[in-house]
């Protein structure tokens, strides 16, 4: 960990970091419930993320979640894309979020944390979300010729062809 | 003749891979050139449904995901609503959870220690593993009404209170299980062909586990001391003096010394949480009808096999928007083909079974 | 005594009782693995049918009959057929030079209680249970799929391995006992009065080990894991010819048994002969007290299943090569020694 990094052990240090390095790519940065969240645009994702691994010392991906939009107002895409990113030893927790439409892709977080692997093929899997540069991106769960992306709010809950 | 490689399949079906898991090997003779897990056959599409339910109905859902630890998952998602609704969890209700999850994650090492011998060929002590297992599981059924899927803990609080018979019922049989532990331990610790099956097999270092976002115990045998209950402690951890049992080399005999050493460890814990009972109340008064305004949290709990973790999305009404699971077994699984690789195939079954996962919990 | 029945009728009858006395050995034996295990394991095993479960062989063979007897469609007919019959087959064969006990005086004549007496009867034993990993090879082989071929090459690299200690350790008895006969080793030990698993322990022990190894027993069973490889070389088949490979299983166990019983441990010998005050432990025939001993070593194969893991292959093959055999080596140089200078 570089020693500019190593100063700043705080959060809103981090936030400060992120804003300084990223400018343009950091859209709002708050601090709910003990925990950083900042909003970025889908396209610096990967050097974000990079950043906050290899120099803020963010050794852990913890989870990514897609929360699916549809029909709430405002946002840059249909869906949100939230990576939970956390600081061992220290436990210093930091949320990223990125909203993608449909269709659209958002850099991969593969090259950086290897765990995200399987969670963006979920991601794929549930919801339709592209991951560009990623290495294997195929359905997870649903069998390979499966139809639609069921944690789309408009996928029925018992599914389509009458739940078969 | 020349020796290629070739692919075998292992599972769905199988006796060894713990649940309906399918393992596709690339083997070249005896030696593993790498491992694809393929999932989805215990999918059940639990986060779809319970967007449909309120959130006091997802608590025995969440049962069902980890089902050998299912206190766990009522923790994770609990805490978890708590924590978007602001709910204040009372004193005595924090320190009944401890005992629960603790005594549950007893029962969780309990069985993994058993499954994990038998797969290697020690039968007997799959059964005296269990034997003590079902003392624990009788608790369970006193406390509860159910020994497996037990949803004993609910948003609030626990289900019903600790009262002094039940207490002692706890007492005692934390009393019996160090002895089947021992004759557990006695047949496998320095069994030479136990060792020469586990020590220096699967072996993953301590950066390599980090990198592959491993959590739990199999995290912590590569020497990596992360432990949710002393990094972010919840539910009064902080209250209790425990040690995090660590391994040096992160090979399948150290998991095995790490999970046996988290029951004693575990034991202790209850010991703590029993004669520090406050009083007070057993759960706090929640709505039946919970309605919690929009808003999102995550919160990560311990549980046996690794980090457990829930992001629960609000909107106003008394269903949740999303309930996203963190699932430890899921992370770790993803490590399974780099500990495998170089390894021989009779070692494949051991590695999966010390990452000690749940297909309940992989496959949602 | 009539020609007829000395010439036809008593060898008929023997050869009618040595097929079902392994027979009956293998109906208790499964018994006894399933009791003792549970046992072993705190729980209690069958124990519904018939008085304290005697009854389960019965019903686990009558299961076994009537289940559909499926044949995989990629698996080579003949080799499929033929390989459960050639593992009963040779275990069975072996039996016939097995001595059981004493020879009985009926009136003038001496009932003999094995079927044929060689003078190299210890080396067809052996040879014929090599012969009945071509049963196991067969199998694996013909049902045309993975696992029961991965099976197959693992069993036959283990017996292969495991021969050569194993006849280390028998040459070295035939050292000390002059002779390949054995019911002249029987003899001898009878006339030396000290059993040649107590002149002899090192043989003892890697004959043990190598006999464990080579009927395919716990811990060196990898050839069926239950938990690696369904169930190894015979994971294809199913009913009578699956009852097969298991009684053939069960009968190589005892006819190893009566091996070591014969060669290390007097065969039908009372024990303490030289002991006046155990005079009365030779009223008992030397049949029964044969059977006792089988039967501890039949115990002894069961309480080693139910405590040992399994060892991993490579493990296995590493034991033999680098451990069994140096010693077997060694073993049967110094009693070479021995005899020599006697």
């Amino acid at each position: 960990m570089p020693e500019d990094a190593a100063d700043r052990t705080g959060l809103d240090g981090i936030l400060e970091a992120l804003t300084g390095r990223f400018p343009g790519a950091v859209l709002a940065g708050a601090f709910e419930r003990n925990e950083l969240s900042v909003r970025l645009a889908k396209e610096s994702l990967a050097s974000v993320l990079r950043f906050l691994k290899d120099e803020a010392g963010f050794n852990a991906l913890e989870d990514i979640a897609v929360f699916d939009n549809l029909g709430a107002a405002g946002g840059d895409g249909r869906f949100t894309v939230v990576y939970r990113l956390c600081r061992f030893p220290g436990a210093l927790r930091l949320r990223l979020a990125a909203d993608v439409a449909e269709g659209a892709s958002l850099p991969s977080a593969v090259p950086v944390y290897r765990s995200a692997d399987w969670a963006a093929r979920e991601a794929f899997d549930m919801f339709g979300v592209l991951f560009d540069g990623h290495p294997d991106l195929r359905r997870i769960y649903m069998p390979d010729d499966f139809e639609g992306h069921p944690l789309r709010k408009d996928f029925p809950l018992a599914g389509r062809n009458g739940g078969a | 003749m020349e020796l290629r490689e070739y692919d075998l399949n292992m599972g769905p079906q199988h006796p060894s891979t713990h649940g309906v898991l399918r393992l596709k090997l690339a083997v070249d003779n005896e030696v593993v050139l790498g491992v694809e897990p393929v999932l989805g056959y215990l999918h059940r599409g639990m986060e779809k449904l319970w967007e449909s339910l309120t959130y006091h109905q997802v608590v025995p859902l969440t049962d069902r995901l980890d089902y050998l630890a299912s206190l766990s998952n009522n923790l994770g998602y609990c805490l978890t609503v708590e924590k978007l609704a602001g709910i204040e969890v009372p004193g005595r209700a924090r320190y009944i959870r401890v005992v629960l999850a603790e005594l549950q994650r007893l029962a969780s090492h309990l069985a993994w220690v058993g499954f994990m011998a038998n797969d290697i060929g020690a039968m007997s002590v799959l059964l005296y593993a269990f034997e003590a297992r079902e003392d624990v599981l009788d608790i369970f059924e006193e406390y509860c009404g159910a020994r497996l899927t037990l949803h004993g803990i609910r948003i609030g609080g626990a289900v019903r209170d600790l009262d002094a018979p039940l207490v002692a019922r706890i007492r005692a049989v934390l009393g019996k299980v160090p002895d089947r532990l021992d004759d557990v331990r006695a047949l496998l610790d320095e069994n030479r062909i136990w060792k020469e099956r586990t020590v220096g097999v699967g072996r993953l270092s301590g950066a390599d586990a980090v990198a592959h976002g491993l959590t739990g115990p199999a995290l912590r045998a590569s020497g990596v001391p992360w432990d949710m209950r002393k990094d972010i402690p919840y539910s009064s951890y902080d209250d209790f003096d425990f040690e995090v049992p660590l391994g040096a080399n992160g090979d399948v005999y150290d998991r095995y010394l790490v999970r046996l050493g988290e029951i004693g460890q575990s034991i202790r814990i209850v010991r703590q949480a029993l004669d520090g009972l406050p009083d007070g109340e057993f759960a706090a008064k929640v709505p039946r009808v919970l309605k919690i305004a929009p808003g999102e949290a995550f919160h990560t709990i311990e549980a046996p096999k690794g980090v457990l973790g829930f992001t629960v999305r609000s909107n106003g009404t008394d269903k949740p928007e999303r309930v996203k699971m963190r699932s430890p077994s899921f992370i770790n699984l993803q490590a399974l083909d780099a500990m495998c690789r170089g390894y021989m195939f009779s070692d494949v079954i051991g590695i999966l079974g010390s990452l000690d996962i749940v297909l309940g919990e992989i496959d949602k | 005594m009539t020609p007829f029945v000395a010439d036809v009728l008593i060898p008929v009858g023997k050869i009618v009782a040595v097929i079902l006395y392994p027979m009956i050995m293998v109906v208790v034996m499964i018994w006894l693995e399933r009791r003792v295990v549970a046992l072993m394991q705190l729980r209690l095993g069958p124990n519904r049918v018939g008085f304290q479960g005697l009854a389960q062989p019965v019903a686990d063979a009558v299961k076994l009959f009537f289940k559909e007897d499926i044949r995989p469609r990629q698996a080579d007919r003949l080799l499929f057929n033929i390989a459960p019959v050639l593992v009963m087959f040779t275990s069975l064969l072996a039996f016939a030079f097995m001595p059981l006990g004493e020879p009985v005086r009926i009136g003038a004549y001496t009932l003999t209680l094995w079927i044929a007496e060689s003078p190299v009867g210890l080396l067809i034993v052996l040879g014929l249970s090599s012969i009945s990993v071509f049963g196991v090879i067969f199998g694996g082989w013909a049902a045309n799929s993975k696992y029961p071929l991965m099976g197959a090459l693992r069993s036959v690299v283990q017996v292969l391995s495991y021969e050569i200690p194993l006849g280390l350790t028998v040459l070295t008895v035939a050292f000390a006992a002059r002779s390949m006969d054995l019911v002249e080793i029987v003899r001898r030990q009878e006339s030396s009065g000290v059993w040649y698993g107590f002149l002899m322990p090192v043989s003892f022990v890697v004959f043990w080990i190598s006999a464990v190894a080579e009927t395919n027993r716990a811990p060196f069973d990898l050839p069926e894991a239950e938990s690696e490889l369904v169930a190894g070389y015979h994971t294809e088949y199913s009913g009578m010819k699956f009852a097969y490979f298991y009684m053939a299983e069960y009968a190589h166990m005892v006819l190893v048994s009566s091996l070591v019983v014969n060669l290390f441990f007097g065969g039908w010998l009372a024990p303490f002969p030289s002991v006046p005050a155990l005079d009365f432990l030779e009223v008992v025939p030397g049949f029964v007290w044969y059977l006792v001993k089988i039967m501890f070593f039949l115990y002894l194969y069961v309480w080693i299943r139910a405590t040992f893991p399994r060892y991993r292959f490579d493990s296995l093959i590493r034991l033999v090569w680098k451990w069994l055999i140096p010693l077997a080596l060694l073993n049967f140089l110094v009693v070479a020694l021995v005899r020599y200078l006697r």
